[in-house]
């Protein structure tokens, strides 16, 4: 259970990273965001919703991991 | 009270409502006075990349160096850099008053790094002055925060009265953890929106209103929405014609940009109630330079990085005292603005060429933008600035300068003359064939001076009866 973001979408607004609970969302020096699966727990316990999807400004950005290794949930 | 109570467009930068002591605080503020904007520039340092709300006019997804609006911005600063790069312009260009801190994003969605980089400027160079601007959302939660540090100018951009209105503009808001949308996404943000409005003026922070104006949309609010802010105690209203933006959902709706006409006229509606920002550029997230400018190109990170910047708070002193001194041989000049003339005139449109310190100092074919005056024997009132595209561009032969050109023509179609520092043959001809006047024998006068020579050479043609 994790959340994924698609580097392809990403514009590296920093919004995600702010918001994680977990600390689960970190950034390189070239402004590439990755969450890492084994911290990441949806917000499940934290908050109603994944907050990084929640604030995220490009649809299709940050999915569910699943969806985004196998196409669907 | 009449006019003195909310400056009815006559005085030099319709802020004489203002007590003293507010006055003093935007007298220097290129953003605020209309008059200060010829004299001392801003810059903007863009921190603050995330946001918290989605507008229906912003695709955060497009960024550009040669796109010119809101939101936009080339490169990202950490507060460090930032720091760096304020030192380095105060220095390369002394008359920088203002940062600002103005997104990419919303600077309160981004309170660590907005508050890191005010900090360090406030230590650094005291005398800058600070200032923000934010969609409100979270302006509540920071109001202390930003009062503490100094800040006394806070820009809000509420775009709507209604909840209604206001589900038009913003697809998404996220809020206390949670994204909430439509109606509900609009009524929090209103009232967050008014709350800090309220916060803001009850600490003594100057307000500013932005509003982002689509006919369609909000076109039929603005007049109350300007009354309502003025009343709550905004001093100052800043109407601004939507920009069209690739990929945003406003141009996936079709919908459209104001015409300037449809601009002035509820310019014209709430002028009444609110003092009116009319010389906004509506500058990226990242601009530095005199309002008509930017000259963030020469400020990049990687020309900033390595640079040892030695701050000297009184050398930019003395280069203020300097511009000050400028500012009040203009004054004479500046009051004829405001002095009906004795005799009855009509109103002409006057577009005058200026790179800055209040003169008729720059040539037509290089200007960026024109600054577009209304004149007649009421006075002078500044109306707005028009941006066309410089068809010279130094020693290169005028390539496709044609069609730029005409463009320009086009653009002060409307206006009864053009005051430069220099028209060309090639131009001049065009314009005058088009009955657009060109007048260079006013160049390097005060703009207020040339207008009002102009107005009775040329209207009210004293100098023909006279000679």
């Amino acid at each position: 259970m994790a959340m994924y973001i698609r580097q392809e979408n990403c514009i590296s607004c920093y919004a995600c990273e702010q918001e994680c609970p977990t600390g689960a969302i970190s950034h390189d020096e070239e402004g590439i965001f990755t969450i890492d699966p084994y911290v990441c727990v949806e917000c499940n316990g934290f908050y109603e919703e994944a907050q990084c999807l929640a604030i995220c400004p490009i649809e299709g950005c940050i999915v569910k991991l699943e969806v985004a290794t196998y196409g669907c949930a | 009270m009449g006019c003195s109570s909310k400056g009815c467009g006559t005085s030099i930068d319709g802020l004489s409502y203002l007590p003293e002591n507010i006055r003093e605080k935007v007298e220097n503020h290129p953003c605020y006075s209309q008059e200060a904007h010829h004299f001392y520039a801003r810059m903007h340092v863009a921190v603050a990349p995330a946001c918290n709300i989605q507008c229906n006019y912003c695709n955060r997804k497009y960024d550009c160096a040669n796109e010119s609006r809101p939101g936009v911005v080339s490169e990202l600063l950490t507060p460090e850099e930032a720091v760096k790069k304020v030192l380095a312009v105060a220095m390369e260009i002394p008359q920088m008053t203002v940062v600002g801190i103005a997104g990419p994003g919303d600077p309160l969605a981004n309170p660590d790094r907005t508050f890191r980089t005010f900090e360090l400027i406030k230590e650094k160079a005291p005398d800058i002055k600070l200032c923000l601007s934010t969609n409100g959302l979270r302006l509540t939660d920071f109001v202390d925060r930003i009062k503490d540090l100094g800040i006394d100018h806070v820009t809000i951009t509420i775009n709507a009265v209604t909840p209604e209105t206001a589900s038009k503009i913003y697809s998404w808001i996220f809020y206390n953890h949670k994204r909430y949308k439509g109606i509900e996404a609009a009524r929090i943000i209103l009232e967050k929106q008014y709350e800090g409005l309220q916060a803001c003026v009850e600490r003594g922070i100057l307000v500013k209103v932005n509003t982002v104006f689509a006919p369609e949309i909000n076109g039929e609010e603005l007049e109350e929405l300007s009354k309502k802010v003025r009343r709550m105690g905004a001093f100052l209203h800043n109407i601004m014609p939507y920009v069209e933006g690739e990929g945003t959902v406003y141009q996936k709706l079709g919908v459209r940009p104001p015409t300037p006409q449809e601009l002035k006229e509820v310019q014209e509606k709430c002028e009444p109630h609110m003092s009116l920002m009319r010389h906004c550029r509506q500058c990226r997230a990242d601009a530095v330079g005199l309002l008509g400018e930017d000259r963030g190109q020469e400020f990049t990170k990687d020309k900033i990085i390595h640079l040892q910047v030695n701050y000297s708070a009184e050398y930019r002193k003395s280069i203020h005292e300097e511009i000050e001194k400028e500012r009040a041989k203009l004054k004479k000049a500046r009051e004829l603005m405001a002095l009906p003339l004795e005799e009855e005139g009509k109103k002409v449109l006057v577009a005058v060429a200026s790179k800055g310190n209040m003169l008729v100092n720059e040539h037509f074919g290089t200007a960026h933008e024109f600054l577009i005056y209304e004149v007649s024997s009421q006075g002078i009132k500044f109306i707005h600035h028009r941006k066309v595209t410089p068809y010279c561009h130094g020693s290169i032969a005028c390539l496709e300068g044609g069609d730029i050109l005409e463009d320009t023509i086009s653009k002060l179609s409307d206006c009864e003359a053009i005051i430069a520092a220099k028209i060309g043959f090639e131009p001049r001809d065009l314009l005058e064939q088009k009955g657009i006047k060109c007048v260079e024998e006013f160049a390097y006068l005060p703009i207020p001076e040339a207008l009002t020579k102009y107005y009775e050479k040329y209207v009210l043609e004293k100098v023909k009866t006279e000679g």
